[in-house]
């Protein structure tokens, strides 16, 4: 049964590949980055461990967008949300990780001292401790989308109209965490990470440990999201996509169905934000700009929905051209991610996935 | 209260589906009594009463806008009615239930417009639509049963799509998709069958094999069929009824409705 599952999973081909990408994230990356002499041309600097770290956070995204929207059709325009209520948790324990090595070496965050309070809200209840800080990055993301998502797929909310109202939702949570009384640091948010776990946040090894997790993360929620879209929930999900009221007359309640993969959904970005935040050393409400979101969906677009590998390397191909992109020429990247959703989408509907589709079937 | 209505109705709908018995103890499979329904002012259906037997197969026609797909829209709970009841069975209140519950309590509907899933294979249509427990629970870790298995192999070669098994849906010529329809349909087993025009885009062929194929269903199931296609009505008709104007206008076996002077008037003689 176990061998069915497998071989239902991947083919031969697939599962050499899976295994080369386990031994780049897990073998080669670490000797690369940790026991090759900084002085050599095969070393990889941190700089680039913690891109690839990051990358790989969005790329967890990306796949949980493409489970929503490529399989499921539900474009969500929110997903930066849960996205930054995962990277916030996690924040919240690394904040209270500085103890009293922050600048008024106080017993609270920093900012909490400048804002003259003189406890934690409750919100911070038990964020010492790690077990609690990792059942919000799950809990936190999944509850808002499964109450938002309960009542937006029961009144039938669909379409373009979803998009728009978890667009709205993610606007009206950055304007909250905005302001200073919410409790989450302003407009700063969190930053200035000194431990996780016990261990010093930027040292070398440290910095390995998390890329090596995300890693672990990222495959696993790939090998799980191959699972879904290849079991029968899978099938109903895709037929949802192309004839909902179809699935209902066969007798399946659509609602629950769209209800289990959106928080799902959430609950993967959650965790993806929390693997991002010790990486990058920042979460702020920023993060929960509705653009952001948007971006997420390009990442899906460009890399080809309803495929798992595409939304991977479209979070790769669009944060790799970004990053180039950023330092070369600053003030072109917005035209250039413009042009390039316009490009795919008039031109590639299958996104990079089924270019590649295409050249292949054209060399057979 | 019109069609639009039906989506507040829906928000009660989100408890998991009852699957009550059907108690058809009195014979009767369907009753449809004075249901009328209006859109924005014109009467789709006006006090339309009706009754299916167990096991019968009735024809229904009518000229163009009569009502036939409104009331089988009503029995399946897409749109609800203004007034009137519509019982399944004895104890079934079909105007309370939501399309998933009412799929559940044994109806299927088959649109006159072939909706299949296009995008996947012909065999997964049929796995789709298969009765069995349809919670995201279960359906997670479904596996395919043996006697699965060989349940959709016969329904494929019952259809006469067993060599388009693997082939995408979306693929299949109109008739085919008709067929295969049918066939998602029965996977349900449903006790009663609506069938909205079955035949329109079938080759002769499949005509006379689908008008033999409901004929065998006939008795185990009782079915519904709403049909223009008059040759294909004779062949298989045994009660026909005559929608017009969203009431009905006569009722009876083929012959006798063929020569009623009304039918004559408003469809037949046209």
């Amino acid at each position: 049964m176990l061998t069915e599952t497998f071989t239902r999973l991947y083919g031969p081909k697939g599962w050499i590949a899976f295994g080369v990408a386990a031994l780049v994230v897990f073998v080669v990356f670490p000797v690369l980055s940790l026991a090759v002499p900084p002085d050599s041309a095969f070393h990889v600097s941190s700089y680039w461990v913690t891109l690839l770290g990051k990358i790989m956070c969005y790329a967890i995204v990306a796949l949980a967008m493409d489970l929503i929207w490529g399989y499921c059709g539900i474009l969500s325009l929110g997903h930066g949300l849960f996205f930054a209520l995962g990277g916030y948790a996690m924040g919240m324990y690394l904040m209270r990780q500085i103890g009293r090595e922050g600048q008024y070496q106080s017993d609270l965050p920093d900012f909490m001292v400048f804002l003259d309070w003189k406890e934690l809200p409750w919100t911070w209840w038990n964020t010492d401790q790690f077990w609690w800080a990792m059942l919000l990055v799950v809990a936190v993301p999944g509850l808002l989308a499964f109450v938002f998502g309960f009542f937006a797929f029961r009144s039938r909310v669909k379409g373009v109209y979803f998009s728009i109202i978890t667009q709205a939702l993610t606007f009206a949570a950055m304007l909250l965490f905005f302001r200073n009384a919410t409790g989450f640091g302003g407009n700063n948010g969190f930053t200035d990470f000194k431990r996780i776990l016990g261990f010093t946040i930027a040292t070398p090894e440290t910095r390995m440990a998390l890329f090596a997790v995300t890693g672990a993360v990222l495959l696993a929620t790939l090998l799980g999201c191959r699972y879904l879209v290849t079991s029968k929930f899978g099938r109903v999900l895709t037929a949802v996509r192309d004839a909902e009221t179809r699935v209902a007359f066969c007798g399946y309640n659509t609602v629950h169905y769209k209800l289990a993969v959106f928080t799902l959904s959430a609950v993967i970005c959650g965790i993806a934000g929390a693997l991002y935040v010790p990486q990058v050393g920042i979460i702020n409400p920023g993060e929960m700009s509705p653009a952001n979101s948007i971006e997420i969906a390009i990442w899906v677009a460009v890399g080809g929905r309803g495929t798992l590998i595409g939304a991977i390397a479209g979070a790769g191909i669009v944060n790799g051209a970004k990053s180039f992109f950023t330092q070369a020429f600053p003030e072109f990247w917005l035209y250039f991610l413009g042009l390039l959703f316009i490009l795919v989408t008039l031109f590639l509907p299958q996104g990079v996935v089924g270019l590649v589709n295409k050249l292949r079937g054209k060399a057979a | 209260m019109s069609a639009n209505a039906v989506a507040a109705n829906e928000g009660g709908s989100f408890s998991h589906v009852a699957t009550e018995g059907l108690d058809a103890t009195h014979g009767v499979v369907l009753y449809l009594e004075d249901i009328s329904v209006s859109f924005d002012g014109f009467r789709a259906l006006n006090k339309l009463s009706l009754s299916i037997d167990l096991g019968e197969l009735r024809c229904v026609i009518g000229p163009n806008g009569a009502g036939k797909t409104t009331m089988m829209d009503v029995i399946i709970g897409k749109t609800r009615p203004d007034s009137g009841t519509a019982f399944f069975g004895q104890t079934i209140d079909l105007t309370r239930l939501s399309e998933a519950q009412i799929a559940h309590a044994g109806i299927g509907r088959k649109f006159q417009k072939p909706t299949i899933f296009e995008h996947h294979s012909v065999f997964e249509n049929l796995e789709l639509a298969m009765k069995a427990d349809k919670r995201v629970r279960t359906t997670l870790f479904a596996r395919l049963a043996d006697a699965e298995r060989d349940r959709i192999a016969e329904m494929l070669r019952l259809i006469r799509l067993g060599e388009a098994a693997d082939r995408v849906a979306g693929l299949l010529s109109h008739g085919q998709k008709q067929l295969l329809e049918i066939g998602m349909l029965l996977m349900q087993e449903p006790k009663l069958l609506l069938l909205d025009e079955p035949v329109a885009g079938m080759t002769d062929d499949e005509t006379d094999r689908t008008a033999d194929l409901f004929l065998s269903l006939a008795g185990r199931h009782s079915l519904v069929v709403v049909e223009h296609d008059m040759a294909f009505i004779e062949k298989i008709a045994r009660k026909v009824t005559v929608l017009h104007e969203g009431s009905v206008l006569a009722e009876g076996p083929m012959s006798q409705v063929q020569n009623d002077p009304k039918v004559i008037e408003v469809y037949l003689g046209r």
